[in-house]
C-alpha cells in the first residue's frame, strides 16, 4: 500500500495525539539547520580572512538579502529573517529528500499549508507594520471599492495555491521515485531523484520569491500602480 | 455490475483523462513564456537576471495548474476515500 503522504506512517500514539513521519523529519530539519547555523557561526571574526563556515554563511545570507532587495527594494533587512528561513528550511528538507529514508516533511500538505498560511498572516503584520493599518487596509479597495470581494478571494486563493504548488511538486518527486524503482530499478530512479532535487531547488526559491513578492506589495508605499 | 467495480473502473479512467488533458494546456504557455523570455534576453543581454528570474516565477505559476491535475490524479489512484469506503463494506459485509 503506497503512502502519497508521510502523515500516515505513524510512530507512536498516546492518547488522541499522533507522533507521525511528518513532524519528526520537520524537526530533524530544523535541528540540523540550527545545529549547522550555531557551529558556523560561534567564532565570527571581520578580519580578512575567515574560515570556511563563515564564509559559506556569508554567501548564503548576501545571496538571500541580494535576492531580496530586487524584489522589495531598498528595505531588505526586515523581511530576510522570515523569507530567509522559509526559503533554507524548504530548500534543506527538498534536497535531502534522496537521503534513504528520509521522508520530507513538505511531501505533506500540513507542512506546505502551515508554511502558507504563515505567509498568509505574515502579509497583513509587514504591511501594517510599513503602512500603518489604514494605509494597509486602503490597498483593498484600490483602485475601486467594487473589486474588494475579488482581493479578499485572490488573497485566499494564492495561500492555497502556495500550499498545493509545493505539496503537488514534491510528494510528486519522491511518488514517481518511489515507482521508478519498483519499475526500472538498475539506473533510472537516479534521475529521477536528481530531477526531484532540481524540481525541489526551484520550488524552494519560488516558494521564498513569491511570498517576497506578496509582502512587498502590501507594504509598497502609496503609489498609483499595484502588482 | 455492482458499485465497487463502477467506482475503481471510473477512477482509473478519469485519473487517466485529468493528468492528460490538464498538463496540455501548462505545456503550451510555458513553451510560449520561455519563447518571449529567450527573446527578451536575446534583446536584452545585461537583464538576463531579472528576466530569467522573472521567467522561473511565471514558470512556476503556470506548473501549478498541471500540479493540481497530477495531485488529482494522484488521489483518484492512491487515496481514493470512494475506493476505500467501498472495498471496505464489500470486505466487510461480503
Amino acid at each position: 500500500m503506497m503512502t502519497i503522504t508521510p502523515d500516515q506512517i505513524v510512530y507512536c500514539t498516546r492518547g488522541a495525539l499522533k507522533l507521525n513521519a511528518t513532524i519528526v523529519f520537520a524537526w530533524a530539519v530544523m535541528a540540523a539547520l540550527t545545529l549547522v547555523a550555531h557551529l558556523s557561526t560561534r567564532r565570527l571574526s571581520e578580519e580578512i580572512s575567515i574560515s570556511r563556515w563563515q564564509n559559506m554563511m556569508e554567501v548564503i545570507v548576501g545571496g538571500i538579502r541580494s535576492q531580496i532587495r530586487d524584489i522589495s527594494g531598498n528595505s531588505s533587512g526586515r523581511y530576510v529573517p522570515f523569507v530567509g528561513t522559509l526559503f533554507l528550511f524548504i530548500f534543506a528538507s527538498n534536497i535531502l529528500a534522496v537521503v534513504p529514508g528520509f521522508h520530507p516533511p513538505t511531501s505533506s500538505l500540513s507542512t506546505t499549508a502551515a508554511l502558507a498560511v504563515c505567509v498568509f498572516f505574515a502579509v497583513p503584520i509587514f504591511g501594517v507594520a510599513a503602512e500603518g493599518l489604514f494605509g494597509y487596509l486602503r490597498h483593498y479597495v484600490q483602485p475601486t471599492p467594487l473589486l474588494l470581494p475579488f482581493h479578499i478571494v485572490g488573497e485566499l486563493s494564492r495561500t492555497l495555491a502556495l500550499a498545493v504548488r509545493l505539496f503537488g511538486n514534491i510528494m510528486s518527486g519522491t511518488l514517481v521515485s518511489a515507482i521508478m524503482l519498483s519499475v526500472v530499478p538498475l539506473l533510472f530512479p537516479v534521475f529521477t531523484d536528481a530531477l526531484g532535487l532540481l524540481t525541489g531547488a526551484i520550488q524552494a526559491y519560488i516558494f521564498a520569491v513569491l511570498s517576497m513578492v506578496y509582502i512587498a506589495s502590501a507594504a509598497r508605499a502609496h503609489k498609483a500602480n499595484r502588482r | 455490475m455492482d458499485t465497487t467495480t463502477i467506482i475503481g473502473m471510473v477512477s482509473i479512467i478519469v485519473a487517466g483523462f485529468t493528468i492528460t488533458i490538464g498538463s496540455i494546456a501548462p505545456a503550451l504557455s510555458e513553451g510560449r513564456a520561455v519563447v518571449q523570455a529567450l527573446t527578451a534576453m536575446a534583446q536584452q543581454p545585461d537583464e538576463a537576471n531579472t528576466l530569467s528570474r522573472t521567467l522561473f516565477v511565471g514558470l512556476a505559476m503556470i506548473e501549478s495548474l498541471a500540479i493540481y491535475c497530477f495531485v488529482i490524479s494522484m488521489i483518484l489512484i492512491f487515496a481514493n476515500p470512494f475506493w476505500r469506503q467501498a472495498a471496505a463494506k464489500a470486505g466487510g459485509g461480503g
